[in-house]
């Protein structure tokens, strides 16, 4: 059981981080606010995300 | 918290260095096709603007995403703010690259912490490495297929609709290739084809008429541009992410 438990908290705390990730990368990449479009213009290009 | 503590803090440095070194490859790659391109569509605005009254049906027509929206939305245009040409623009430009960077490696890091903590031995560069090249073909070739990278001032179908399908193609070449990869069968091979194909066969948002006047032999340099510098990016992120990663992981207090 011990075992087990290990395993869930890593897998846990792997989602946990991945989703911070997702988070970033979204917030970055993707979000319509104009000010963080902006700032982040070159960088949305230079991904090939959708820009504009 | 150990493995979390493990994979923020090897994600956040191998963000940094590899966000550092792409926003300089990207000087040298991308940047300059995206100023380029800019000359274009600021000329296309002035004349837009110019002849607005007159050619409103005209922009309505040719389908650009910004003739259903006010000029404020614009990036480009005199509301809101931007960043200055020059230094403080290159400076957001590695803060997003570096920010970029962490989010993706955190990705790659929690896949490291699950790969390894079920096989009981560290990842390598190597593993790495091909998680890297995974993402590669996850996140800049499989949406870049249908939606390829679009320099400024080329006109594009709405922005919602197109980062839908950016991620619907994400989403599905992630699972066709884990699928392919990871089940090792012929049926989970043949849905994991299928999905690699889906999102293709239906089709990225595009639009009937693409009016501009970038040229085109810009926008390929670009597409190249684009593609290679994202491969530097995924490369050196899987690597080092992993090797980083190992290092943290090995210290921390493993489970079990």
């Amino acid at each position: 059981m011990p075992v087990a438990a290990g395993q869930v908290g890593r897998l846990s705390q792997a989602l946990m981080a991945m989703v911070l990730g997702v988070f970033i990368v979204g917030v970055v990449g993707f979000s319509h606010i104009d000010v963080i479009h902006n700032a982040a213009h070159d960088v949305r290009h230079s991904n090939a995300f959708p820009c504009h | 918290m150990g493995t979390f503590r493990s994979i923020v803090f090897s994600s956040v440095i191998a963000g940094f260095i590899v966000g550092l070194i792409v926003t300089v490859a990207q000087q040298f790659g991308t940047v300059p096709l995206i100023l380029k391109a800019e000359v274009f569509e600021k000329a296309a605005e002035t004349h837009q603007h110019e002849h607005d009254s007159a050619a409103a049906p005209q922009a309505a027509a040719a389908g650009h995403d910004h003739a259903g929206h006010s000029h404020a939305d614009h990036d480009h245009g005199a509301a809101g703010w931007e960043p200055r040409e020059g230094l403080e623009r290159n400076a957001y430009t590695a803060v997003a690259n570096v920010l970029t960077a962490i989010g993706f490696a955190l990705l790659l890091a929690g896949f490291f912490a699950v790969r390894s903590g079920a096989t009981g031995e560290s990842i390598s560069w190597h593993e790495g490495l091909l998680w890297g090249l995974a993402g590669f073909a996850v996140f800049t070739i499989a949406p870049g297929l249908g939606l390829p990278p679009e320099l400024p001032g080329v006109p594009t179908a709405p922005l919602l609709s197109r980062q839908i399908w950016w991620l619907a193609a994400v989403l599905a070449t992630a699972a066709g290739l884990a699928l392919i990869v990871f089940r090792r069968t012929v049926p989970a091979a043949i849905a994991g084809v299928i999905l690699l194909t889906l999102p293709h066969l239906i089709g990225a948002p595009e639009l009937q008429h693409v009016e501009t006047n970038v040229p085109s032999s810009l926008s390929h340099q670009f597409m190249v541009a684009v593609t290679l510098t994202s491969l530097v990016f995924w490369s050196l992120l899987g690597s080092l992410t992993s090797t980083i990663f190992a290092r943290f992981d090995r210290n921390a207090d493993r489970p079990a």
